[in-house]
């Protein structure tokens, strides 16, 4: 990738514009599938360690990846607050995923505990990256509170069904100064390859990469496809004709 | 004691960095909650456990 084309987020920054989630990864797939997409970040969650356990997920994470706590579980934002300070504390920097879903059927984020969150996670210092369905006015909100960037879903978690909020998200990237993230339901590579060339800063996927057939092999073919779709929207896409249409090959020459 | 959700017996008197240790948990890649409140990994030797603490033992897992 083009070194001027990279993508800062938290003061950080980072040549990949892929955010790999980890869920659904057996460990010992884990370092495959993040070395195949190429990805310089993945998202992990917290949970309750068992005793004797012996499996460290972070033994699978190359050092040159930084860490995305989410605070799944929290169906508030004071639970969210309690999940990403425990994240915090197991010291992997300062990025967090904020998802507050309170619906156990649709997975969708609440928008309004997602921002008092966020509110209250900037003011402790986090960088925040919410996750939230598109609504321009919680978009502004998450601004305003401080959020490194928003994290606008697809079509909910898990469902492959990809751009379902396409037309919303081009909102939230035409009107929001952040970098917009797209984040859940993206179920192929052809769809990260879409939101990137509408103007995404980056795309985030997991289901579509682990439920795959080769899990390795789509990792990449994601890689390659969020690249071309980055390289696509900094090319500018070409004009679409609204009506008829134009030859490719000269009108005389030959045959007229 | 109640650990992760469980009642557990707190036998003799023990900081949460032996607790962790004789449990099994790897003192470097936990965060613990004691009664609500972050114990910090520096504080976990110093730390003496009470019979009716609730702790709660979170990791880093796979997640989306």
């Amino acid at each position: 990738m083009n070194s001027t084309d990279d993508f800062r987020l938290g003061g950080k920054v980072f040549r990949s514009r892929f955010i790999l989630g980890s869920g659904k990864f057996s460990h010992a797939m884990m370092r495959t599938v993040i070395e195949n997409a190429g990805v310089e970040l993945a998202t992990v969650a917290v949970r309750r360690a068992n005793a004797g356990g012996r499996e460290n997920i972070l033994e699978q994470v190359p050092e040159n990846v930084a860490l995305l706590p989410n605070t799944s579980g929290a169906r508030t934002a004071d639970e969210a607050v309690r999940i990403a300070r425990l994240a915090r504390e197991l010291g992997c920097g300062d990025f967090v995923k904020v998802e507050v879903i309170a619906d156990s059927r649709y997975l969708l984020p609440d928008n309004g505990e997602t921002v008092k969150a966020c509110e209250a996670l900037v003011e402790e210092g986090f960088v925040v990256l919410p996750y939230m369905y598109p609504d321009l006015y919680a978009a502004r909100a998450l601004k305003a509170a401080g959020a490194a960037a928003i994290m606008p879903l697809g079509a909910p978690i898990g469902s492959n069904r990809g751009l379902l909020t396409r037309d919303f998200i081009r909102i939230l990237i035409d009107e929001v100064d952040l970098p917009v993230i797209v984040d859940a339901g993206i179920g192929c590579p052809s769809q990260a390859c879409e939101a990137m060339e509408m103007g995404c800063a980056a795309v985030m996927a997991n289901t579509a990469i682990a439920t795959a057939g080769d899990v390795a092999l789509m990792a990449r073919a994601f890689r390659a496809a969020i690249e071309a779709g980055r390289l696509a929207y900094r090319a500018g896409l070409g004009r679409t004709l609204a009506a008829g249409g134009e030859a490719s090959s000269p009108l005389t020459g030959f045959l007229e | 004691m109640r650990v992760n959700g469980e009642e557990t017996v707190l036998r003799n008197s023990a900081t949460l960095l032996r607790f962790l240790q004789t449990q099994g948990f790897d003192p470097k890649a936990v965060a613990v909650e004691r009664n609500g409140a972050i114990v910090a990994r520096a504080d976990f030797g110093t730390t003496e456990l009470a019979a009716d603490d609730v702790l709660e033992i979170l990791r880093f897992v796979g997640g989306g």
